[in-house]
């Protein structure tokens, strides 16, 4: 069953892209119809025989690692598996009717859509660093080819930034990776774990790629190319960069730090990486503050809920079982609502600005009565931005909370209760904008009904995250290094 | 001195002369080349590094070979890029402070 699924998953993104080549927008959109939803379901079958029969290494048509792909299906995996097809799905439905609404949309997205998903499918299971970083390539340039696509200039030079500063840290990640080779012989995560001894070189290997990873998230004080680039990119396209993109380059330094941190990693990096990250928290949500375009608003709130992430470095180092666990359940937890609810911010943001057809927040004077399905789907995605009960941010922030608290970092805790309340402070403005009755342009276009649905639902999904925690809580277990080791 | 040894040094050496040229050049295809620059300095290391005894280890080959498709890749959308962008602006950098303000 796993043998077909897991090359399944990586293979039919990659045969969609190729279709997609010789097609048109609207024929390729057709292709998207039937392969997004296959991509869905394979995803949930994958979920299920991993519940089933548990997880475990998996060797790419037979040849064995170093030279073939080794692929590492645990809890965590399958779990980001599973939200990147939830999200990509309703991105690509979006897409379908959003790009296309005048006329022709821009032929190249489909192409770069599927093996964007191909990527990010490849870098969640990937079992080796050299496989994760060609997954993480293939991230990156379809993710600078999808900001391309915003086709001015604006969105031409955030392109060229983002792709040097990418390029910059996938550079400084080879270099890692090729240290560690150097030292251990071997480039399989859990290989290298066995070995991992303290030295010199290898402590430089693991702060290389952290920093070079960090960059690709967006990291405080790395964080400058991420508004430009995805506050110009289309509304599927930004959706798709904060919900997933950065995530992927997260997800391989919380891997690197779960299983090397112990052993390479020093206090001193683990409480540097959470400083930066509670800079990005208070940055973050102060330059969405003081933001006068809606998507700018948007994209710096992402840097700022990135932040909450790198809390995960100092929480689980060297830190007793059971606050290490809390601190990693309320990571993922964060990760994966943050994923839902920010996918489901952009979607909405774009309908509103394809309503009143200028980016400013005050241009949404009067939308309130004109596209409240957008704006509520707004309003509840930012519930779980904000970290308000019942949502999947609550249950994220509430278990970073317990985990600061039982290792007893309480300084993290203020962190995290600050940018909930700076969170509501942006989301208001925004509001509060929108219920100006003024006396200014009436005259609205209307979305279709598909693109006022999607964002609902990533914005349920969100919100309900938090009343069905338990359940994704269980998936984690994979996420605990005994699990881990095949 | 082992060969490996040489062929680390060399390869850190290059990534520091593409770092410096990242550093301080603007023109934006002399910053591409130093990236291209750093890369071959990852490649050399990561090939130098795995000798034993003077015999070459054929993983860190075959990631090389990998690492220069990714590279050959990655500039070709650069130079695509920066095409569009001389076409549309007629600069060969991005003009950092000049922002327009939106």
């Amino acid at each position: 069953m796993l043998t077909l699924l897991i090359p399944g998953l990586l293979f039919v993104p990659l045969a969609c892209a190729v279709v997609s080549v010789l097609l048109g927008f609207r024929l390729a959109g057709c292709v998207a119809r039937v392969g997004a939803p296959l991509q869905l379901a394979l995803s949930v079958a994958l979920c299920l025989a991993v519940a089933g029969q548990g997880g475990g290494l998996y060797v790419l048509g037979g040849w064995e690692p170093p030279l073939g792909i080794a692929l590492r299906v645990d809890g965590l995996a399958v779990t980001l598996v599973l939200v990147t097809a939830v999200v990509a799905a309703a991105c690509g439905l979006h897409a379908v009717v959003y790009l296309g609404v005048d006329g022709e949309g821009p032929r190249p997205f489909w192409p770069l859509f599927w093996f964007l998903w191909a990527g990010l499918n490849g870098v969640w299971l990937a079992g080796d660093l050299f496989n994760a970083y060609v997954a993480l390539e293939l991230i990156t340039l379809s993710a600078v080819g999808l900001v391309a696509l915003g086709g001015g200039a604006d969105a031409l030079r955030a392109a060229l930034r983002y792709l040097f500063a990418a390029l910059l840290g996938s550079l400084a990640y080879l270099l890692g990776v090729a240290l560690l080779y150097g030292s251990y012989g071997t480039l399989s995560l859990a290989g290298i774990s066995a070995l991992a001894t303290e030295g010199g070189p290898e402590r430089l290997a693991l702060a290389l790629m952290l920093a070079g990873l960090a960059i690709k998230t967006a990291l405080f004080p790395l964080h400058g190319w991420l508004p430009p680039a995805h506050s110009t990119a289309r509304a599927p396209v930004s959706a798709l960069l904060s919900a997933l993109v950065i995530k992927a380059s997260f997800y391989l330094m919380a891997r690197l730090w779960l299983d090397l941190g112990g052993v390479l990693g020093s206090a001193a990096l683990a409480q540097f990486l959470g400083a930066a990250g509670a800079a990005a928290i208070v940055w973050g949500s102060w330059m969405a503050w003081r933001q006068t375009r809606l998507k700018m608003l948007i994209a710096y709130s992402s840097i700022a809920q990135v932040g909450y992430l790198f809390l995960l470095f100092p929480l689980v180092f060297e830190a007793a079982d059971a606050a290490a666990q809390q601190a990693r359940q309320g990571v993922t937890l964060h990760l994966v609502s943050h994923a839902l609810a920010k996918a489901a911010m952009f979607l909405a943001a774009g309908n509103l600005l394809l309503a009143v057809g200028d980016g400013r927040v005050a241009a949404l004077a009067g939308i309130s009565r004109h596209l409240p399905v957008s704006l509520f789907s707004f309003g509840l995605a930012a519930v779980s931005v904000m970290g308000l009960p019942p949502s999947g941010g609550f249950a994220g922030k509430w278990l970073l909370l317990q985990g600061s608290l039982a290792s007893g970092q309480w300084w993290w805790a203020l962190f995290v209760l600050a940018g909930g309340l700076m969170a509501a402070a942006y989301v208001f403005r925004v509001f509060a904008a929108s219920y100006v009755e003024s006396a200014g342009s009436d005259r609205f276009r209307s979305p279709p009904l598909v693109l006022e649905v999607t964002p609902m639902v990533l914005a349920l999904a969100a919100l309900g995250l938090g009343l069905v925690a338990g359940g994704p809580l269980v998936w984690l277990a994979g996420l605990s290094p005994e699990a881990m080791s095949p | 001195m082992s060969t490996s040894i040489i062929y680390a040094l060399g390869g850190a050496a290059l990534c520091g002369i593409g770092l410096a040229g990242f550093a301080l050049l603007r023109h934006l295809l002399r910053r591409l080349m130093a990236f291209n620059v750093i890369g071959s300095g990852v490649f050399l290391l990561l090939v130098g590094l795995a000798q034993t005894r003077g015999v070459a280890d054929p993983v860190p080959q075959a990631l090389v070979l990998t690492g220069i498709v990714v590279a050959l890749a990655a500039t070709a959308l650069a130079v695509v890029l920066m095409r569009r962008w001389y076409r549309l602006t007629g600069a060969t950098e991005l003009e950092e402070r000049r922002e327009p303000p939106c």
